[in-house]
């Protein structure tokens, strides 16, 4: 790998070295390299469109790390993976994936991850998108996640994209059934003339079904991000979204609501609060000696990171 | 010393001119305790603002020892050591408890010495530094961690608005120490509770944005009642 691959892979997903667990590195549209163990098989699908990760039965505490990385300009990735995590498994998947792209091509990266929790799993997915290069060409990530939760299975997922990435349009869909647990933490950061959209449909079929959705994010520059939401509630569940957004210098946050109760058992509850950095948060930095920069770029990395 | 020289604050209602402050002078000696008292709307929070540079006054000049302040801005004004405790504690998305009291100590420290400030104020450091600084803490908690700031910041000028306001119990039987243990700074409280007015060396009655009355001792303050409008809050407790 080049430095720049090395550096890449570091940013979106910690790695220093190759992983000694399971993993699977993608680079420029192919597979660089992957491990199975005896607890996660990774299967390359056989048409050639992406991967199947089977996750055993009952295996905890292990991880997989899957990072893609994208370091050509002019290329159109589209992969399609398949994770299927096994009764009682709770396992970790590291995945995410970086452009660096200095050419004056655009460099695309569409992920379609479809996964499957069999009763009484977890998961905890974290996903960190970045853009960088010098290049006038766009750097594009539109990710789809489609998640079937058996009974009582449990996801959290963590998505953090912070700057560089010129047009993201994410489209999550999830189907909960009896005492399914669905958390989502999305971090976001626009600057420029960057575009983000991101949309979730969440299906709480299941009784005793909840979801619960805190979206975070800060747009500068002249950028724009929408952030539409809908839950439907179709038995006894909860469902609570979270949208809070911070915008600065021209840039737009649109937030577009929809909650579903097809049930008088559903509970359902929606909250969104766009605007620019409270004038208070400020005063008080600067009465503790920070002055208003530096109280500014506090507020913004605490926001986007706790 | 911090020295008040001819303060006004104009603002205008209707296009009528209303004083929220006339021609404010006073001077707070170095290690001595003030408060700042008067019926509500006479100016008291204004004033504590002007001092720290939160709300700029129409007219007027602010001394510390001798240096002209009154241009500074709020993280100037902290460098030269005021500092400054909100009557409604302000809250934050993403800040912890510990990120706040690190930039009031202006350096990072461990659970152990952080640990010195909350004990003071009742709480336990490790059960509050890793907890965000939202309004999922109860209005005395985040008034007893803004006092535990203010403890951790050791200001030269410690200017403290209603401190009492919205804590529990604890808290307010132990107000009266943390004022004691802060003796070596300048404190200018923003009190109507005759507890409070008690640790005071010298009380200060504003009414209608002027300064009333200034004087000291119990007589004075059992005369407060009768230059207020109302009976001053706690009295009868």
């Amino acid at each position: 790998m080049t430095d720049i691959e090395k550096a890449l892979l570091e940013k979106i997903s910690n790695l220093h070295k190759i992983p000694s667990g399971a993993f699977s590195i993608r680079r420029n549209g192919k597979m660089l390299k992957k491990s199975s163990t005896t607890d996660i098989e990774i299967v390359e699908k056989q048409d050639g469109s992406g991967i199947d990760i089977f996750v055993k039965p009952n295996v905890k505490n292990k991880s997989l790390h899957m990072p893609v990385i994208v370091t050509i300009g002019g290329l159109n990735d589209l992969v399609y993976n398949s994770f299927y995590i096994g009764e009682n498994a709770d396992v970790t998947i590291i995945a995410g994936c970086g452009i660096h792209n200095s050419t004056c091509n655009d460099s695309r990266h569409d992920g379609i991850h479809t996964f499957h929790l069999a009763k009484n799993s977890k998961l905890k997915y974290l996903e960190t998108h970045l853009g960088e290069g010098e290049g006038s060409g766009a750097r594009i990530l539109n990710p789809v996640t489609n998640i079937y939760m058996a009974e009582n299975s449990e996801m959290s997922i963590e998505t953090i994209q912070i700057e560089g990435v010129s047009s993201t349009l994410r489209e999550t869909n999830a189907e909960l059934q009896n005492g399914a647990k669905l958390l989502i933490n999305e971090k976001l950061l626009t600057s420029d003339k960057q575009k983000a959209k991101s949309n979730f449909k969440i299906n709480l079929t299941g009784e005793a079904s909840k979801v619960e959705i805190v979206s975070r994010s800060v747009a500068k520059g002249s950028s724009c991000q929408e952030f539409k939401s809908n839950l439907i509630g179709k038995t006894s569940c909860f469902g609570h979204v979270e949208c809070d957004g911070i915008v600065l210098d021209k840039a737009r946050v649109i937030s577009i609501p929809k909650i579903d109760a097809q049930s008088n058992e559903a509970s359902l509850v929606h909250e969104a609060a766009i605007g620019k950095i409270a004038g208070d948060e400020i005063t008080k930095l600067m009465t503790l000696g920070l002055n208003k920069a530096q109280a500014e770029e506090m507020i913004i990395k605490s926001f986007l990171m706790n | 010393m911090l020295e008040l020289k001819n303060i006004t604050y104009t603002i205008y209602e209707n296009d009528k001119k209303k004083h929220i402050l006339e021609d404010v002078n006073l001077s707070f000696q170095d290690k001595r305790t003030y408060v700042i008292t008067g019926p509500n709307g006479s100016g008291k929070t204004t004033l504590a603002k002007i001092i720290m540079g939160i709300v700029t006054p129409t007219s007027g000049r602010i001394l510390l020892n001798g240096e002209d302040i009154s241009h500074l801005t709020i993280d100037e004004r902290a460098k030269k050591g005021l500092s400054y405790a909100f009557q409604i504690p302000v809250t934050f998305k993403g800040l912890k408890v510990c990120d706040l009291m690190n930039i009031a100590c202006g350096e990072k420290n461990n659970v152990a010495s952080l640990c010195e400030y909350l004990s003071m104020v009742g709480m336990c450091a490790r059960d509050y530094i890793n907890r965000p600084l939202d309004n999922k803490l109860s209005g005395g908690e985040l008034k007893r961690i803004e006092l535990a700031m203010m403890m951790a910041r050791k200001g030269k000028v410690n200017i403290f608005d209603e401190p009492e306001a919205g804590i529990d119990l604890w808290s307010f039987e132990n107000l009266s120490k943390i004022f004691s243990s802060l003796k070596l700074s300048t404190n200018i409280i923003i009190s109507h509770q005759r507890k409070i007015i008690e640790v005071a060396d010298q009380v200060i009655v504003l009414k209608n944005g002027k300064v009333e009355k200034i004087g000291e001792g119990k007589s004075f303050i059992n005369n407060i009642e009768q230059i207020k409008c109302g009976k001053l809050r706690g009295e009868n407790d």
